[in-house]
């Protein structure tokens, strides 16, 4: 990587407690962006906000380091807290706080107060176009729909050329569509910049969409980092399984290690119904959980047989529901299943509350998590 | 000068007075986490549940040629304060105190605080925030303030008895000459001044309140309320 590069990465490693009514909660997390979009990934809850908010400057860590490349924005061990309107971090808000008495135009020039009156026409027409808002210059936030809004709002922000921008949750609500356009638009804004994007967000939907760094946070905790497809295909925790997309989240008991194979046999539930997973540091008798997407299992009419795969389950078709262009499928193997069925295959195999089937898993769509 | 054109003034003199002070007030108690709040809270709320005399009776004290008010006025101004209107402006002002802060506390607290965490890390200070964003969002709060307290100062009757006496063109305001007037059994006269404040009063609430609807309603609000 070229020392250019390094020099602008946003590096943050804090310590910051909640006390709650009935809880405290601790965000305890250390992490590094570097230039371009990196995704924090996690359920709400997780500590995201909080996360963003003392980069930003907004809420103050109990302990930590926060810096831009050479430059230290917060470090209580040298006392260092730099304001939040000196830190030069753009912060998009979920709730955009676009300010509702003033112009879409009056709005992006809030952030240029201290910049020359020619400099500051030129930079405002530049993010005007570049992120399409010319049009709703003279409008007020409450006059524009909620795509535009976004649009503004990301243009206030950027339109200040600052060294790392904040997105938290920025683009909920919209169509995937236009989704698509603004974040288009985003990564052309930062293809000549090149300035740390932290992308705040719980949908699997967005990271695919964006992905090119995932750090995946739990319960104030970093509990994956990597690409996208390592952290969220095999998650490491319950709960990011769940965000992740994980339909099937079942309970078991390993039974025996195989450890040649690499494998381990789990039975689920309380029933009999046993299944090979990947090796992991289990003893046999231990409680583990697995996390399998619905869109991994197959579905067959007969017991299928010369298969590679190492589960094949008999079960019961308990309930059939269509969504979209999909069908659920619930089946009772003694543990019940959720599968996603096309509905050509729902006629091939003419599925319907009470048939007998098989279900098809590999071993390696089984996951463990803690 | 006349009653009513004295009672005007001194509203007028209190309202503006108690606009510069209640700000920076209520900015405070809206927006400071310390602890001790309710502390200050309480003291601004007090002159509602007082009666008028009780405020009025420590105000005298403290402005008579013995309390330490008037001891200091009559040091730096070589007069008395009691039965002045200055006096009467300073009273008014300590009487009608929660009726501009309480408002202002409520507009200000109504601000979305993520407005103001947007100013901030879009590089404003404190004063560029109030002035940008905080006070244009909390001007209806800033009228009603201004109608209140103009509108408890005109009608106020017991701290102004206690504290101006009756003084022709110095401290008689209307209200205290209509009830001299009610004494000496002058009903007409009375009655004149009595419609004509109510007139007076009610034409500023209805072009305030007009005013202050306005504010209201454009389609900003509508949206900033979701």
């Amino acid at each position: 990587m070229g020392g250019e590069v390094n020099t602008s990465a946003l590096a943050a490693s804090i310590r910051k407690e909640r006390r709650g009514r009935d809880a405290s909660f601790v965000l305890d997390v250390s992490l590094e962006a570097p230039p371009g979009i990196t995704i924090l990934f996690g359920a709400s809850g997780a500590g995201k906000s909080t996360l963003l908010d003392c980069i930003a400057g907004l809420v103050r860590p109990e302990a930590g380091k926060i810096s831009i490349g050479a430059e230290v924005l917060f470090d209580s061990a040298m006392q260092i807290d730099v304001a939040s309107q000196k830190r030069c971090i753009a912060y998009v808000f979920q709730s955009l706080a676009l300010f509702p008495h003033l112009t879409v135009e009056q709005n992006i020039e809030y952030g240029l107060a201290n910049m020359a009156e020619p400099a500051q026409r030129t930079s405002v027409e530049e993010i005007l176009e570049a992120f399409r808002v010319e049009k709703l210059r003279n409008q007020k936030p409450g006059q524009i729909s909620g795509g535009e809004r976004q649009r503004a709002a990301l243009a206030r922000s950027l339109v200040t050329a600052p060294r790392a921008l904040l997105l938290d949750e920025p683009l909920t609500g919209l169509d995937a569509e236009l989704k698509g356009s603004i974040v288009e638009d985003l990564r052309a804004w930062n293809a000549s910049r090149r300035i740390p994007i932290l992308y705040v967000t719980h949908s699997r939907e967005e990271v695919d969409a964006l992905g090119e760094r995932v750090i995946a946070i739990d319960d104030g905790r970093v509990v994956g980092r990597g690409a996208p497809m390592d952290v969220l295909d095999a998650p490491r925790r319950k709960r990011v399984a769940q965000v992740a997309g994980f339909e099937n989240l079942l309970c078991g008991k390993v039974l025996d290690l195989r450890e040649p194979d690499g494998v381990m046999r789990v039975e689920l539930g309380e029933s009999r119904c046993e299944i090979e997973v990947p090796l992991a540091h289990a003893s046999s008798g231990d409680r583990v959980q697995v996390a399998i997407r619905a869109g991994d299992i197959l579905l067959a009419s007969e017991r299928p047989r010369g298969l590679s795969a190492r589960n094949v389950l008999e079960g019961r078709v308990i309930s059939l529901e269509q969504r979209s262009a999909m069908y659920i499928a619930r089946v009772d193997c003694g543990v019940t299943f959720v599968v996603h069925v096309t509905p050509g295959a729902v006629r091939a195999l003419e599925l319907a509350a009470g048939k007998q089937i098989w279900l098809v898993l590999k071993t390696h769509s089984c996951h463990l998590v803690d | 000068m006349s009653s009513l054109a004295l009672s005007f003034e001194l509203a007028g003199c209190v309202s503006a007075i108690l606009l510069l002070i209640g700000t920076p007030i209520a900015y405070w108690l809206a927006y400071s986490n310390w602890r001790g709040k309710f502390l200050l809270e309480s003291v601004v709320a007090l002159p509602l549940v007082l009666p008028p005399t009780v405020l009025g009776f420590y105000a005298l004290l403290a402005m008579g040629p013995h309390g330490p008010l008037g001891r200091l006025w009559m040091a730096v101004f070589g007069h008395g304060l009691a039965f002045t209107f200055t006096g009467l402006v300073l009273a008014s002002v300590v009487y009608s105190f929660p009726f501009a802060v309480q408002p202002l506390i409520a507009s200000f607290e109504a601000v979305d605080r993520k407005l103001l965490d947007a100013s901030a890390v879009l590089g404003a200070g404190r004063w560029r925030t109030f002035r940008r964003i905080i006070l244009p969002l909390s001007l209806p709060g800033v009228i009603t303030a201004l109608v209140l307290c103009f509108a408890h100062t005109l009608g106020e009757f017991g701290v102004v008895l206690m504290v101006g006496g009756n003084l022709p063109g110095v401290t008689r305001t209307v209200s205290i000459d209509i009830y001299d007037r009610v004494q000496s059994l002058e009903y007409g006269e009375a009655n004149r001044l009595a419609l004509l404040l109510l007139a007076m009063a009610f034409s500023v609430l209805c072009v305030i309140y007009a005013v202050n609807r306005r504010v209201w309603t454009p389609g900003w609000t509508r949206w900033a309320a979701r």
